[in-house]
């Protein structure tokens, strides 16, 4: 147990940074350890099958970490994309691969089964390499997303429909297992609902870090084995057991202790799967392999293309989703393994198809270069892009990048200072990626992506969210992690600003004053006011209203105090608003006349 | 008739609120060519618009500047606006003769009378001991110093006397023009051709405020 760990460390940390050292990216990196110290390379590992079993519980976590991210309501919005791509996907892919297969000598109901396992990809190859590539944000991730999510749905009516089409036709889908399935996703939900946060925050309370993490891995890998009881894929599982989780409050320290095993557990996997990779039967059939995998590839990628152009993905990023999941996934070896024991796929062909499905999954990584360098030399443009992506070093992260962000944004870029940026909208990170920007996609709440955008070496965070409770947790966060990053802060309104004036936040401005006042300032002007007046009138309220707001942080932040002033808020305005007359006529009333302007200033004249 | 058309930087925080000022400014801004410049006007955030400031003053070949002294000088904006306006490059240096050979006439209003600017009097000193630094200051960028017009004691002046002064400038201007210096309009007679009076944007105009584009 300890060496075979001990190989699977070495192998990965010897492979992986060779493969990306030459820019081929982790996957093939771990798929190289993986063939090398496997059974047919160096042989100091053995049964790649159980490696691959356990492995799978990487897919697992990487599925729960995926869901965490998607909130119920933004999983809702995404249903065309998955039910409606998806099943577009699944059929425009099997139908031709089905067809290739009956040509291969294959029965129907074995050419039925190669051609639909065959259509699934591989969400753990086509996630890491879009995880290492920043492309989940960009739309063509968003879309390959989707139709990943489908087939992890569609994979379990497959793996029902396998027993029905074998020889020996067992019992179907009774009504006793679609119960299960339903029972099963029900309390789920309900677990994920009503149980896990009142377990969490009892043992977050306990401030024991490592029970918490516990806790995680036994909650997730409980979810995937209570699914898998019920015949249901244990990712699928952990997917809805994450975006059940999305909206709790632990969702950051869930990520984040998932993280390392979430990672170490992808790279077995990969390892697994090069293990897995049979050279013995590659050797006996390489030219019927060859014609195997590349129809295989050459049938998938181009029906992946048509599948991409009829869901409106963009001309230049069709073959690009092709390239992403033209390989084939994990379900196909689960779906092969039923089909042996149901006797449906006649003779080596279950172990030619697995071939075949490990082969491409290390012609992904192979591909996307090969799509890249096409793609360099078709849009020269775009090709110096990257590049200046890589070294950006920036000295400000804005986070938040809608309508108030981008003003400031825009004014440092036209300051020739370069910000980072953390959004959650794909189509504007889109953009500014042209732009030279560097562009982290998601909830900058999050610690690790707070990093990954460089919050240790910045020297400022231009916090620009607008919703005020997102935009506490960061200061939160960046307060508790980053202490010596400065904030300059968008407040929503004075309520917002009291809260981050109480973290202690000297720069805050409300997100609205200032545009409010040059209205104001302009009303003046169209009255008749002189500009420079108008101006004065402005800026001698905004000091007023300022003080106002300073004088009442002090009782703000005294409780008792506060409820008191949310009650007579309708009070307090009133007596601003006479407040803000006194002031206002103190100062221009007879106050700038003649007789006090000559008091201040002798050599004057009116 | 010749005519030197006149560029008038006017600089008041409140004109509306000005007694002399604002009668100064009113006996000439119908004189042919000259189009003012009220600097509070266009720039009440001190954002001075350097380009429109340097196409004004070389479209210019008489250069007025009005204003009430302030503090023995001129008030801030009107400070900023030779900071930011006769910049090297422009009003000096090798390259910088847009003013080079323009004339520079000085009009300025103080609270004090004749009398406060003798060393006895409340500033101790007479007043061209501080005319130096505006003088320099036109001088440095190639201009001719005409002879300022000084009106003290502007404020409590009287209303015929602030007449009279206001027909000094006038005459002042005109000649500068280049035209004959004309008693001011009466009722029937030639009005000025109202074509040839400058609409640049931020043109001073009594009781409105202008509009900037």
């Amino acid at each position: 147990m300890l060496t075979s760990t001990i190989i699977y460390l070495a192998a990965a940390v010897i492979c992986v940074p060779l493969a990306k050292a030459l820019r081929l990216g982790s996957v093939l990196g771990y798929l190289a350890a993986g063939c090398i110290i496997g059974p047919f390379g160096l042989r100091v590992v053995s049964d790649p099958a159980a490696t691959l079993h356990f492995a799978e519980i990487g897919v697992v976590l990487m599925l729960f970490v995926i869901g965490l991210e998607l909130e119920l309501g933004h999983l809702w919005r995404l249903r065309r994309a998955v039910f409606g791509g998806g099943l577009v996907q699944l059929v425009v892919c099997a139908v031709p691969l089905g067809l290739g297969a009956l040509a291969l000598g294959l029965p129907w109901q074995a050419a039925l089964v190669a051609g639909l396992a065959l259509a699934l990809s591989s969400t753990a190859v086509s996630m890491q390499v879009m995880g290492e590539k920043n492309l989940l944000p960009t739309p063509v991730g968003r879309s390959a997303f989707a139709l990943l999510l489908f087939q992890d749905i569609a994979a379990i009516p497959l793996l029902a429909l396998v027993p029905f089409l074998g020889s020996e036709a067992t019992a179907g889908v009774s009504w006793a297992a679609l119960a299960r399935v339903f029972g099963t996703v029900l309390l789920v939900v309900l677990i994920g609902r009503f149980l896990t946060r009142p377990v969490l925050r009892l043992i977050a309370r306990t401030g024991q870090r490592e029970v918490f993490s516990a806790f995680t891995l036994l909650l997730v890998l409980g979810i995937a084995e209570l699914m898998a009881g019920a015949g249901i894929s244990m990712a699928l599982g952990a997917f809805l057991a994450g975006v059940l989780l999305a909206g709790s409050e632990y969702r950051h320290a869930l990520e984040t202790d998932i993280e390392p095993f979430r990672g170490l557990l992808m790279g077995l996997f990969f390892i697994a799967v090069g293990m897995s990779v049979d050279f013995g039967l590659l050797a006996r059939e390489p030219v019927n392999m060859a014609v195997i995998v590349l129809g295989f590839q050459l049938f998938k990628g181009l029906s992946l293309g048509a599948v991409a152009w009829a869901i409106g993905v963009s001309r230049q990023q069709r073959w690009l989703l092709s390239a992403l999941l033209a390989q084939g996934g994990e379900f196909a070896f689960v779906v092969f393994g039923v089909a042996r024991s149901a006797r449906l796929l006649p003779g080596d062909w279950d172990a030619r198809l697995t071939l075949a499905v490990a082969l491409s999954m290390a012609l992904t990584p192979v591909l996307l270069i090969l799509y890249e360098r096409w793609f360099e030399r078709c849009a020269p443009t775009n090709e110096r892009q990257p590049d200046e992506i890589v070294d950006a070093s920036a000295q400000v992260i804005i986070a938040g990048f809608g309508r108030f962000g981008q003003i400031v944004g825009r004014l440092l870029f036209a300051s020739g200072i370069k910000a980072t940026v953390l959004d959650h909208d794909p189509d504007r990170i889109e953009s500014l990626r042209k732009f030279g920007f560097e562009v982290h996609y998601g909830d900058a709440t999050r610690l690790d992506l707070l990093r990954a955008a460089g919050a240790e070496r910045a020297r400022l965070l231009v916090l620009a969210i607008d919703d005020p409770d997102t935009s506490m947790q960061l200061v939160e966060a960046v307060q508790e992690h980053f202490p010596k990053l400065a904030i300059v802060a968008r407040a929503r309104d004075v309520s917002h600003w009291q809260r981050l004036r109480s973290r202690g936040l000297r720069v805050v401005e409300r997100e609205t004053f200032e545009s409010a006042m040059l209205i104001g300032r302009k009303a003046l002007e169209v009255l008749g006011v002189r500009p420079y007046e108008a101006r004065e009138r402005a800026d001698l309220f905004r000091t007023h209203n300022v003080q106002t707001l300073e004088s009442m942080l002090s009782r703000w932040e005294n409780e008792a105090e506060r409820t008191n002033l949310a009650r007579s808020a309708r009070e307090q305005l009133e007596q601003q608003m006479r407040q803000d007359r006194a002031d206002v006529e103190r100062h221009t009333g007879r106050g700038w006349s003649a007789q006090e302007e000559d008091a201040r200033a002798p050599a004057t004249a009116k | 008739m010749s005519d030197a058309s006149v560029v008038l930087i006017f600089a008041h925080p409140y004109p509306d609120r000005s007694i002399a000022s604002r009668k100064l400014l009113e006996a000439v801004e119908d004189v042919e060519g000259v189009a003012v410049r009220s600097l509070y006007d266009l720039y009440p955030t001190f954002d001075i618009d350097v380009p429109a400031e340097q196409a004004a003053l070389r479209a210019a070949q008489v250069v007025v500047l009005q204003h009430p002294m302030y503090w023995y000088s001129v008030p801030s904006l009107l400070k900023h606006w030779f900071d930011k306006v006769l910049i090297r490059g422009f009003a000096y240096g090798p390259t910088g003769k847009a003013l080079w050979g323009k004339r520079c006439q000085w009009v300025v209003t103080t609270g004090g009378d004749e009398q406060a600017f003798e060393p006895q009097g409340m500033h101790n000193r007479p007043f061209s001991d501080f005319v130096p630094v505006v003088e320099q200051t036109a001088r440095f960028c190639g201009m001719h110093w005409e002879d300022p017009l000084v009106v003290y004691g502007a404020h409590r002046l009287p209303e015929p006397e602030l007449a009279r002064a206001a027909g000094k400038y006038r005459d002042r201007l005109m000649t500068l023009a280049g035209q004959r210096p004309t008693p001011a309009r009466e009722p029937g007679g030639p009005a000025p051709s109202s074509a040839s009076v400058t609409t640049a944007t931020g043109r001073y105009r009594p009781g409105r405020a202008p509009v900037r584009s």
